[in-house]
């Protein structure tokens, strides 16, 4: 029995002798972020700074699906395995009044960063509640949606003419929501194996919001008064009508089995030649012109997401702000990284790599404009970018709105007014039970 | 008396010569196991007892307000919880009982002297091997209606398994069939194998057509193996996440347990899901319960 006890003792003793030697190591910071290109380019941008200052970067991830899970579970239980959050902007509520985000207030004071980012970064990743002026996260990835298109089909001449024998104006990068509609129909050949256009229709988290919000924004409605919460006579207005039914309207012309298409699928619609435009983040654009993973990148262009019929043009908005986790035994090495990262060298060398810079200066610059196909259109659309809730319980906000919209898109179920009214009277619920608004 | 059921320790073996008494070795064996349970499952199934009754959220700081009822009474008056049931049991029945045909026929097929019989047993058992996520992805790619070999091979077209809305829940419990029968199978040939040979020959005798000795002989002697096998699919059935929830997202495969997960752990309405948890767990208990009063009916026969 004493070998036992002395067995586990020794055991014990190990484990933490193991623990001690991690805290050891106290040079190193690690952030938490989606497994995507932009965290590979961060990772890059990590081993910069590790080189200037001998504090390792860790860039650690987890696939789009399980990010938000894997983030709060970590958040929720008060563990220090992140240093750094690049969290979504939704989750901005969350983070701050739960506690989980250091108040970076005084940074942002400090550096000016309200007039170094671009305005609508700040508002949308950095700002809690609305019109507060505080803050708990910096803009890092700015990211909106866009589309591509294929330029060779667009050009063939034979299509040009047949367009325009069909609909009476030129074919070109689409200059409405109708040009939209009218395109995706005038490609849309089944028998050919190609099709119109490629949305985003997925209702597991926010795919299916944001390729609403696109129509929605552009068509001048609004989700609801951000201040006020109220949401009757805005997400079921006529204008969220319309836009609605012009949502759905595109589905028709998208390839088949496009009921559960996100950011790959977007992708895979113009790399396996099944559609002839395609909504996707601009984040996913840097593969989209690079040889090696599409086939037709030569042929591949982008342009913003268009005006509406009243001539209203915005875009749903993507991207994140980076936080520090408040129970992270190192924040004052988290600060010095933001305050490293938020240096106009370090932003320029951020937008080289790959990266979507917030920074005002470095949006506006010419060398940046030109240095893609599509950071021009991306630039065009950071400035008329609109988000969902970011309240704390906007993942109820999303399941209500996937719950409305999806039988409506994908199974015709009722109508775009019945559904609509049905998640205003959700949502209106939901915030009644949080006491928010009247 | 229960201590007699311990075999008393050999007074030579080297366990009894460090002076352990087997009352100690029997300790030792049973208080871990208890302990761990006690910690893992029965301490967490009391605890998430009590947030159910609360409006307790992981995520926030808010301390959690004592709601009594209310979660239980929203969840049994939601509309979205009780079509996620209905899902649910249409799905258990239509893959619990595509499983027992397939299973038990295909059992039949091989109770008998074939050669390579053992190799097609074992081949025929790879499905329930794999991992049901990867099952998940593969049929995902077979189901695909631009690329897919279903289509292909039965020359549907752009036939869409997994968006059309009504399709979906007969794909996913398709693909559940595809790898569960062979479990159904393998307790069916055990079942099977046991059935006396000589009641065959009287039967045989007696002239009983193939159908009579079917329902008359191999049927109810099979029947308590196969009931065993129904219990045990009922409950994965309805249990059943991982597949549904890679395959499809359409609200018409939205089973329980894909709803409690997202109540779970994407809206964090902790108090919420416990209540629904435990509504899940009490049906699965009852269903449970029911079947195997059967079995033990079936047993007495």
């Amino acid at each position: 029995m004493r070998k036992l006890v002395t067995s586990v003792l020794a055991g014990i003793g190990l484990t933490l002798a193991c623990g001690t030697s991690v805290y050891a190591q106290e040079k190193s910071l690690t952030i938490f972020w989606a497994e995507w290109d932009p965290a590979n380019y961060l990772q890059e941008l990590g081993n910069e700074y590790e080189k200037e200052t001998g504090v390792k970067i860790t860039v650690e991830t987890t696939p789009w699906s399980d990010f938000q899970t894997k983030a709060f579970t970590e958040f929720n239980a008060h563990g220090d395995a992140y240093d750094m959050v690049v969290g979504d902007s939704q989750w901005l509520g969350a983070g701050s009044t739960g506690g989980h985000y250091v108040d970076l207030t005084d940074f942002f004071n400090k550096h000016k960063l309200g007039e170094v980012m671009a305005p609508a970064t700040v508002k949308y990743y950095a700002e809690y509640p609305g019109g507060s002026s505080k803050y708990w996260a910096i803009p890092l990835e700015g990211d909106a949606v866009g589309w591509s298109y294929r330029k060779d089909w667009f050009e063939d001449p034979k299509e040009k003419e047949a367009f325009k024998a069909k609909y009476g104006y030129d074919l070109d990068v689409p200059k409405d929501f109708k040009a939209l509609r009218d395109i995706a129909e005038f490609f849309y050949r089944p028998d050919q194996k190609r099709y119109g256009i490629a949305i985003y229709t997925d209702n597991s988290y926010d795919a299916m919001a944001m390729g609403f919000e696109n129509a929605l924004f552009s068509y001048g409605g609004e989700l609801g008064d951000y201040s006020t919460y109220k949401v009757d006579g805005f997400i079921n207005s006529d204008k969220a009508v319309a836009a609605l039914d012009a949502y759905k309207e595109l589905y028709k012309f998208t390839p088949p089995g496009w009921a559960k298409s996100f950011f790959v699928e977007d992708n895979q619609a113009i790399t396996e030649n099944l559609a002839a435009m395609s909504m996707n983040y601009f984040a996913f654009f840097p593969s989209l012109i690079n040889e090696a993973s599409n086939p037709n990148a030569k042929n591949t262009g982008f342009f913003a997401n268009p005006p509406g019929p009243g001539g209203d043009q915005f875009a749903a908005l993507g991207g994140q702000g980076i936080s520090i986790v408040s129970y992270s035994q190192k924040q004052e090495e988290a600060t010095k990284f933001l305050e490293w990262f938020i240096k106009d060298e370090t932003q320029k060398k951020w937008a080289a790599l790959g990266g979507y810079t917030c920074s005002a200066a470095v949006l506006k610059s010419p060398e940046f404009q030109n240095a893609t196909p599509y950071n021009k259109a991306f630039y065009e659309t950071m400035f008329k970018v609109k988000d969902f809730w970011a309240v704390p319980e906007y993942a109820e906000l999303l399941q209500q709105l996937n719950q409305r919209v999806y039988p409506y898109m994908i199974g015709g179920e009722g109508t775009a007014k019945e559904t609509l009214d049905a998640l205003a009277a959700d949502w209106n619920a939901t915030f009644k039970k949080y006491g928010r608004g009247q | 008396m229960a201590t007699t059921m311990i075999t008393t320790l050999d007074r030579s073996s080297r366990a009894a010569a460090r002076g352990l008494s087997d009352i100690s070795i029997r300790n030792l064996f049973i208080i871990p196991t208890v302990l761990f349970l006690i910690v893992f499952n029965i301490f967490p199934l009391i605890y998430s007892l009590g947030y159910s009754f609360t409006d307790f959220r992981a995520s926030t700081n808010a301390p959690a307000n004592f709601v009594g009822l209310q979660n239980y009474r929203d969840l049994l008056n939601d509309p979205y919880v009780w079509s996620n049931f209905a899902i649910t049991a249409k799905y258990v029945i239509i893959s619990v009982a595509g499983q027992l045909l397939v299973g038990f026929g295909v059992a039949m097929l091989l109770n008998r002297d074939i050669p390579l019989k053992g190799l097609l047993t074992t081949l025929l058992l790879l499905p329930m091997m794999l991992s049901m996520a990867v099952v998940g992805l593969f049929w995902k790619l077979l189901y695909d209606p631009s690329f897919g070999i279903i289509n292909y091979a039965l020359g549907l077209g752009t036939f869409e398994w997994l968006s059309d809305p009504k399709m979906a829940l007969y794909a996913v419990a398709l693909t559940d069939i595809w790898m569960w029968s062979p479990f159904v199978m393998l307790l069916s040939l055990a079942g099977l194998s046991a059935v006396p040979k000589h009641l065959y020959e009287a039967a045989a005798i007696d002239r009983a057509g193939p159908f009579y000795t079917f329902f008359r002989i191999t049927l109810p002697l099979v029947a308590p193996i196969l009931m065993i096998a129904v219990i045990f699919r009922t409950m994965e059935a309805f249990k059943t996440f991982d597949l549904a929830y890679i395959l499809t997202s359409q609200p018409t495969t939205e089973l329980i347990s894909i709803r409690l997960y997202k109540m779970a752990f994407q809206e964090w309405q902790t108090g919420r899901s416990c209540a629904l948890a435990y509504i899940v767990l009490i049906m699965v208990l009852a269903i449970t319960n029911i079947y195997v009063k059967y079995l033990n009916k079936v047993k007495e026969r």
